[in-house]
């Protein structure tokens, strides 16, 4: 019964959808965007959003109480699990996840339906049209192929039970966190659909745009930082970055999102980028479906593909040519048609933020090729495999670099400027810099790019709190203080990739219980080793006392879980952190002579990469609030009668508070 | 440094910088991508056309019955990879997936040392019952499944 409610509650969202798709068009078409039936619009859009909360409820319902009768229940969880584990179930699978897919680009749109007044009411017409085209895709691809309330004829007397490696907290929250970027992401290709549609690109637009590209980009931001931990802890194999076609589809979205985020800021701030901006629009939301089919489609082996079923991956690979090449194609006609921005000088605010924005998508087109290259030359029957020989010494080319311009770029004014007149700071970054790089080079025996890596963490530390010189800090605007902390979050994760790489040492040993272990200034040893049992686990659990350097010991207990539902062997491993790093021990198998398998690493301040990811997801958010709140101050300001069509062009004193980030007077722009 | 230009040829400096970039990291990424992806092989590959020591490889096949031992370190394992046609010394020092067993698939990372032995980093031995490495599907119909059953036998 829940199930079928959950059914026919997608089947009336997507009805709205279409109705909202037709009723957007109309307004669009309209002049003012106010045609009778473009009413309906908005209604629409909010209505969907709790269809589809209703319909995502039912699937969290039937997987709570395990109603067998639901295939997707069957084939995917099992009574025995802890419920925390059946919930997160219901999107550790493909129809799940692309459930939890609509539901939140629904409530994105009614999100925007509800709150979004300030456009002029076409373009917000044309916005939500392009929002219930591309929500029709995916409720075709939901309710014709992946129907995840499709019952069983047969009730079978037990689940498959859930992949162990997905039974982990971690899961619970990384996915959906992954999907409200990859989806709000979906708002910005709207918007940008409808600038192309009504050839409205101004900074009014873009101040509209941007809360939607920086929500959107934290949560990619977290769930990137998320899943890298994950990975990490739950693999077992030390590593936190595996260049894995999966983790690299969630990469590409953000790489294009944060291209974006600063484009858009560019549009907003200066009237500049406006093509580009549209362009990148395009690019941000054709990567979160280019992750999704790669993922999706089967056509890549790993723990996210669920569906290796070349049904969908071909009906995603159709969503994503009709939608991707239909924006593509409005934009070859339309691009033209949009009047050029305002112009700007190489040495400005503008050039830096271009530079940032050519660094990024070279990154973006040397993921996607070192990703899509295994496909490309499987076409010609020669199978090949890239990973991080490739891709880490070919994007740090790229992403060095930009470092260098990420300590400059803030202190650079709007429209044109003087390297001159902030030769000081930079100076004394760059000196910084240069001191560790010296230091490491003559102390130390490391690559080349971990060298570069801390020498220029160092320097950026600095620099990124440099455009808070000889400002008052009580009244710097909150967007400006997210701006610092999020570059300096990059500076943190750098430093920490950097240490791991240069420093991390590496213990591989079989060890008799009582047997003295030692890793870099780690000592301790193995006391016993005992079968320990979960819910639907049996464990060998390995118990270590560990002391670093002359401290107090540590308990540490990694153990070699085997699942029996489905069976499966994993690694969980024992962390034992400090502030300076974390040691890292996993726990193998018994060979013949009874000796244990240990594998031990000290890894020195991993944990600032992670930090550093949750700093830049951080500092988004006292942007998106800066933003916000002056937004409702503005709204406020001016009265309840304000008519988004006729929303005057703010003062320049309140457009945007980046312009005067060195506190000097800006020029007025002609 | 660009005051003294046109605005016409200003954007054209900066389109130009996009793309030299962009043209550049392509460039880049495909010479790249001709030297550093590995290649998968089949030990009949290795013994038909053998990769240069050190460059890095996939191999895939067949973990022969008999062949597994542990060296005294007890770390360090080596075993024969074969595909029916050629077979493979490999040599691997790490905790091994558990169901990584004799007579069953594997795909190693790592590369061949001078004296022919493959040096493995990584093993992704498949580790449900349902994995089958992708670069082995291919063979799962003929030789690899046949294989497989002679080996349960």
């Amino acid at each position: 019964m829940i199930a079928e409610i959950g059914l026919v509650a997608l089947w009336l969202a997507a009805a709205l959808a279409a109705l909202q798709l037709l009723a957007g068009f109309a307004g669009a078409r309209s002049e003012d965007g106010k045609a009778e039936i473009a009413a309906l619009v908005r209604p629409a859009a909010a209505l969907q959003a709790v269809l589809c909360a209703v319909a995502f409820l039912a699937l969290l319902y039937v997987f709570a109480i395990t109603d067998l009768s639901v295939r997707l229940v069957a084939v995917n969880s099992h009574s025995m699990k802890p419920l925390i584990f059946k919930l997160s179930g219901a999107w550790g699978n493909h129809e799940g996840s692309m459930l939890l897919w609509v539901t939140v680009m629904a409530m994105a749109g009614g999100l925007i339906a509800a709150v979004e007044r300030r456009l002029p009411e076409r373009t917000m017409m044309a916005t939500l049209c392009a929002q219930a085209f591309v929500g029709l895709g995916f409720y075709a691809f939901l309710l014709l192929s992946s129907n995840p309330f499709e019952r069983l004829a047969e009730v079978p007397p037990e689940g498959n039970g859930l992949n162990p490696l997905l039974q982990d907290v971690g899961l619970a929250f990384h996915p959906p966190t992954l999907y409200i970027g990859y989806v709000g992401l979906s708002v910005a290709f709207s918007f940008a659909v409808a600038a192309l549609v009504t050839r409205n690109v101004t900074p009014d637009f873009a101040r509209v745009m941007r809360p939607w590209v920086l929500g959107a980009w934290i949560f990619l931001t977290i769930g990137i930082t998320a899943g890298s931990y994950w990975a990490y802890y739950e693999l077992g194999w030390g590593g936190w970055w595996f260049w894995d076609p999966v983790e690299n589809a969630s990469l590409m979205p953000w790489l294009a999102a944060t291209a974006l985020l600063h484009s858009v800021s560019v549009l907003a701030a200066r009237d500049a980028l406006r093509t580009w901006t549209i362009m990148l629009g395009v690019i941000a939301f054709s990567m979160s479906m280019l992750g999704t089919f790669l993922v999706r489609s089967g056509i890549l082996t790993s723990v996210h593909a669920f569906a290796v079923d070349p049904e969908r991956g071909s009906f995603i690979l159709a969503l994503l040519a009709l939608y991707i090449g239909g924006a593509l194609v409005l934009f070859a006609l339309r691009a033209n048609t949009i009047a050029e921005g305002e112009r700007f000088s190489l040495v400005s605010r503008e050039g830096a933020l271009v530079v940032n924005n050519v660094g990024l998508s070279a990154i973006l087109g040397v993921v996607l090729l070192g990703t899509l290259y295994p496909l490309l030359t499987e076409a010609f029957d020669v199978r090949v495999s890239v990973g991080p020989p490739y891709f880490n010494p070919v994007s740090a080319i790229f992403f060095l670099p930009m470092v260098v311009v990420l300590m400059i770029g803030p202190l650079l004014r709007w429209r044109r400027d003087d390297f001159a007149r902030i030769i000081k700071p930079v100076a004394l970054a760059l000196a910084i810099a240069i001191t560790v790089l010296v230091r490491v080079a003559i102390w130390n025996d490391i690559g080349i790019l971990p060298m570069l890596g801390l020498a220029l963490a160092a320097g950026l530390a600095i620099a990124s709190w440099a455009p808070m010189l000889k400002r008052s800090l009580r009244r710097t605007p909150l967007a400006v203080w997210g701006m610092c902390v999020a570059h300096f979050g990059v500076a943190v994760a750098l430093f920490g990739m950097a240490a791991d790489s240069a420093f991390q040492q590496e213990r591989l040993i079989a060890a008799e219980v009582g047997d003295f272990v030692e890793v870099g200034p780690w000592t301790g040893r193995l006391d016993s080793v005992n079968a320990v049992a979960g819910p639907n686990w049996t464990a060998m659990q390995a118990n270590m006392m560990l002391a670093y350097e002359n401290g107090p010991e540590q308990r540490a207990r990694p153990q070699s879980r085997n699942f029996w539902t489905p069976q499966m062997e994993t690694s969980e491993v024992a962390l034992l952190t400090r502030w300076n790093g974390q040691l890292y021990v996993a726990v193998g198998n018994q060979g013949e002579d009874g000796r244990w398998q240990l594998r031990l690493w000290w890894k020195p301040f991993v944990t600032f990469i992670w930090y550093g990811g949750l700093l830049i997801a951080f500092g988004g958010g006292l942007s998106l609030v800066g933003r916000v709140a002056a937004d409702l101050r503005r709204r406020r300001g001016e009265g309840d009668d304000e008519i988004a069509a006729n929303a005057p062009e703010e003062p320049d004193s309140e457009a945007d508070p980046e312009p005067r980030a060195d506190g000097a007077p800006e020029a007025v722009p002609a | 440094m660009t005051s003294g230009l046109k605005p016409k040829h200003q954007r054209l400096v900066l389109l130009l910088i996009a793309l030299v970039a962009l043209i550049g990291a392509t460039l880049l990424a495909i010479y790249a991508l001709r030297g550093q992806a590995s290649y998968f092989y089949v030990p009949a590959d290795i013994a038909a056309n053998p990769p240069e020591p050190g460059q890095a490889i996939r191999l895939g096949g067949m973990v022969e019955t008999g062949s597994l031992a542990t060296q005294a370190d007890g770390v360090t394992i080596a075993f024969v990879v074969h595909d029916g046609e050629a077979r493979v010394p490999v040599v691997f020092s790490g905790i091994r997936p558990a169901l990584f067993v004799e007579g069953s698939g594997v795909v190693a990372d790592g590369r061949m040392n001078a004296d022919g032995t493959f040096v493995a980093d990584q093993l992704l031995a498949k580790h449900d019952e349902n994995y089958m490495p992708r670069e082995l599907e291919g063979m799962e119909t003929s030789e690899m499944r046949e294989e497989l059953q002679s080996t349960v036998e």
